[in-house]
């Protein structure tokens, strides 16, 4: 095995397996608090990458695009939170499911109206274009940014479940929703504050892959159930749950593609080996995920019963 | 009694309005009515699960999509059976559908029924998208880009080249359908998960192994599901993974919550307002997954029961 | 043969220990209480007798069988039957089909098909009487959910006898009655009691002595005392746990 290329494949693992933990934080956040479902948590992924692409073609810098994007994409998450969101909370997770899958087909649709039906690329300013070199490796220096803004926001998330007021009432609402509103804190807007901070997280994941995948229409929907997977595997509910999750899923994937082969031709002709393993490497997370529910119905790190 | 007269009145309509069109040269719609009905299978199938039990299931696209493989694999392969002067692939194809489907329900059921609530929508459809993502990886049926079935399954007695025959059997296995998923929710088994339903634990601890009575369910719903896959190929001929994508799965549930869940007719008549509304609107525009979502919104968050809650609501009678 | 004995239960919640050192047996037909103090542990106690959760160590054996690990499922089938404390009844069904369920739990394996189970005698004729036992026949009809909270703790009681259990766990029948409904619920309780062997764990301390065998008193998960109601009325320690409660 290529050391060069493994180590190129690790780099790209953990890539999808941060912009994964992204989408999922978000989601298991406004699940573990509001006991919402919520599908269309992809579409404030695909809207996030279509309002960075616009700002950045707008002023010519991803960078900006970026920052302007953030508090666009937080804002539009508030709007959903009130109009939709908000009456299905008292709701079984049936209706929830279905008029979140309604709202995909909406904005789907309306960001093809926006939008057009084609994807945008988003152009990356040339210091991110480069290469960089790290040891024999070559690494191109926007996978590089995304790990890092992938952590950084882990580590912000982190720090705000666990150490600031906000994290204390919402690690509080996870557990004990009366005792929150029995503090006389008003728990509308706290569900709206954690509603919206779920949507940015996942409109920033958006904003990272798309200069490489480009801003499409339907891009969340792949991405959705992946970020279930990692959700699942992870527990529901739980922060810490889908960071490990996210970083299993991201990695095992992406090495399952790329190496699966090499591995299945040790034990096997390589004729099977190279039509067996792409069958097997697609299946491969939901094959894990249902190894860890066969021993952990309720994922690695269950959330404490409410 | 009001609804008996609803059920008769649509199940009558199903059978003759859409051969009237068709003999009077209005092909098409008898090509949108053979639709209709077997995602009426399929929706009918689902809701033995959803309505009866309780099980949110956001993968039976899979069923469907497994079925249609079933029957365009074995074409693919050119395997005919005969028996006598008779070409019977169908008679092959068709269990091959419902076994397979089966098989893979109580896979996948094993998993799925061990967990509650949002996992088990949650792992039913990640289930569905592997299934998708399977055959999406399988170059040799098409991959992505679907696969032909050049011939359809040949029964004995019925020619399923002749739209109206193959209307007839769809038509048929509907009615068959609603009578057995009637018959089931009656019976003693149908008791034990509709209780399961209302309160699990109260169940297990009255001595029901709850969890084999709905994997059971888990495994017929998936089976009659993977039927109307079975037939959906043979009408379309044309078969992809596009069909088992997670918003068919999504198609299908919402189908069962508009027309009615936990009723025989429900998911019939929920089939039918949506795919009559999705013709309807596709014609108007491009754009009609637009009004389309508002309208689910909107049926999730003000029509309760469906159309069959609205109906009872109207003309009165027993939810 | 001695209907239930538990031996040396044990069972914490991250470090806080719900039931400690627990023993308890319960005679043929006897009906033994179980009181103490909120927060005693009583719910922790029946969720383990019925399988709902296994303790971290110790033993039950019912019926002279260990069934410590057995799922609740299988317990019931051996003959146990539970009343929830929080009314725990299929609000979507009729009250008969509520009960018509306990039956058919008892009336081999509901893998049946075919036949409507309304129409089957033998399933609706002892639900019936098990209803006009309760007082609820002329109800049978309605929807559970239209029946007042007084009718609910007494379809509770239909449907532990319906289940023809050897051992009854009532979990507070009388929870939340009041007046003229805790008066017949204790009449009912009483006309049970010698039929089966009752394991009542309740807070009503007037029901209690009146209608119990023996009592036990739980304290902070450990039983303090076991005796005839007399001897607990007379007991010390359990004044004190009380009175330290008051």
């Amino acid at each position: 095995m290529d050391l060069t290329l493994f180590t190129i494949q690790l780099l790209n693992g953990l890539q999808l397996g941060l912009l994964l933990f992204l989408v999922a934080s978000g989601l298991t956040l406004v699940f573990g608090i509001l006991d919402f479902v919520n599908l269309a948590h992809a579409s404030l992924y695909m809207l996030g990458a279509f309002i960075c692409a616009s700002f950045t073609l707008w002023l010519g810098n991803f960078v900006w695009g970026v920052l302007l994007a953030l508090p666009v994409t937080a804002l539009v998450g508030l709007v959903v939170e009130r109009v939709v969101a908000r009456p299905l909370y008292a709701r079984d997770h049936l209706d929830q499911v279905l008029a979140t899958f309604g709202l995909i087909l909406v904005i789907d649709t309306a960001a093809q109206l926006i939008w057009g039906p084609a994807g945008i690329a988003v152009p990356l300013p040339d210091w991110l274009e480069g290469q960089v070199q790290i040891g024999a490796v070559t690494l191109p220096s926007f996978r590089l940014l995304i790990i890092g803004a992938g952590l950084m926001a882990a580590a912000g998330l982190f720090w705000l479940v666990n150490y600031t007021r906000l994290g204390m009432l919402i690690r509080a609402g996870a557990s004990n929703r009366t005792m929150v509103s029995a503090l006389g804190i008003d728990i509308q807007s706290l569900f709206a504050l954690v509603f919206a901070l779920g949507a940015t997280l996942a409109g920033l994941a958006g904003m990272l892959i798309a200069p490489i995948t480009e801003a499409s229409i339907g891009m969340g929907n792949s991405v959705i159930i992946t970020a279930f997977v990692v959700i699942i595997v992870g527990g529901i509910g739980s922060m810490k749950g889908a960071f490990i999750a996210a970083l299993m899923i991201g990695l095992i994937d992406t090495l399952g593609r790329s190496f699966l082969d090499d591995i299945f031709k040790l034990v096997m002709s390589t004729e099977a080996a190279e039509t067996s393993a792409p069958a097997i490497s697609a299946m491969l997370i939901y094959i894990i995920m249902a190894a860890v529910l066969a021993f952990k119905p309720s994922g690695l790190f269950p959330p404490k019963v409410r | 009694m009001a609804r008996k007269i609803l059920t008769v009145a649509v199940l009558a309509a199903l059978a003759v309005l859409p051969p009237v069109f068709y003999l009077t040269g209005n092909a098409f719609y008898l090509d949108l009515a053979t639709r209709l009905v077997i995602l009426g299978i399929a929706a009918v199938s689902l809701n033995l699960i959803l309505g009866f039990g309780g099980m949110i299931s956001f993968g039976h696209a899979a069923f469907v999509g497994l079925g249609a493989y079933a029957v365009g694999i074995p074409a693919y392969h050119w395997l005919y059976y005969t028996a006598g002067d008779w070409a019977v692939s169908g008679l092959a194809q068709i269990p091959i559908a419902v076994a397979v489907t089966a098989l893979f329900a109580l896979l996948t059921g094993l998993i799925c029924l061990r967990t509650r609530g949002v996992y088990f929508i949650m792992i039913t459809m990640a289930f569905a998208q592997m299934v998708y993502y399977l055959i999406v990886s399988i170059e040799e049926y098409g991959g992505d880009d679907g696969l032909v079935i050049d011939t359809r399954s040949q029964l004995p007695f019925l020619d399923l080249d002749d739209p109206l025959q193959l209307y007839g059997l769809a038509y048929v296995s509907l009615l068959v359908a609603m009578g057995l998923v009637a018959m089931i929710v009656k019976s003693r088994f149908g008791m034990v998960i509709q209780g399961a339903k209302g309160n699990d634990e109260r169940m297990r601890t009255l001595g029901f192994n709850t969890y084999a009575y709905r994997l059971t369910a888990y495994v017929i719903s998936g089976a009659m599901c993977g039927y109307a896959g079975a037939l959906l190929g043979n009408f379309t001929t044309f078969i992809s993974p596009e069909m088992m994508d997670w918003t068919r799965s999504g198609e299908l549930m919402f189908m069962v919550i508009l027309g009615g869940a936990g009723t025989v007719l429900g998911p019939v008549l929920g089939a039918t307002v949506f795919i009559v509304l999705e013709e309807v609107l596709s014609s108007i525009t491009i754009h009609w997954h637009l009004p389309f979502g508002l309208m689910l919104i909107a049926v999730v968050l003000f029509v309760r029961g469906g159309l069959m809650g609205l109906f009872a609501v109207l003309f009165g009678g027993r939810k | 043969m001695t209907v239930l004995e538990v031996t040396g239960l044990n069972k914490s919640f991250g470090g806080i220990k719900a039931t400690d050192d627990l023993t308890l047996t319960l005679e043929p037909g006897e009906l033994h209480a179980v009181i103490g103090p909120n927060g005693a542990g009583k719910t922790t106690l029946i969720s383990q007798l019925c399988g709902l959760q296994f303790p971290d160590t110790g033993a039950i054996r019912f019926l002279g069988r260990d069934i410590t690990r057995m799922t609740p499922h299988r317990r019931a089938r051996m003959g146990m039957a539970r009343s929830f404390q929080i009314t725990s009844l299929i609000m979507d069904m009729s009250v008969e089909d509520n009960v018509a369920l306990a039956v058919q739990a008892r009336a081999g394996t509901s893998f049946r098909f075919i036949r409507p189970a309304r129409r089957i005698a033998s399933l609706r004729e002892p639900a019936r009487a098990m209803l006009d036992r309760v007082g609820l026949l002329d109800k049978a009809d309605h929807p559970t959910v239209a029946l007042s909270h007084g009718e609910h703790r007494r379809m509770e009681i239909a449907i532990a006898l319906a289940t023809q259990a050897r051992l009854m766990l009532l979990d507070e029948p009388m929870a939340g009655l009041g007046g003229e409904d805790a008066a017949e619920m204790v009449a009912l309780l009483r006309s049970i009691k010698g039929d089966r062997t009752i394991l009542l764990i309740e807070h009503d301390m007037d029901a209690v002595f009146a209608l119990a065998d023996r009592i036990s008193v739980l304290v902070y998960g450990h039983i303090i005392a076991t005796g005839a109601p007399d001897e607990i009325r007379a007991n010390a320690a359990v004044q004190q746990a009380y009175l330290g409660e008051d």
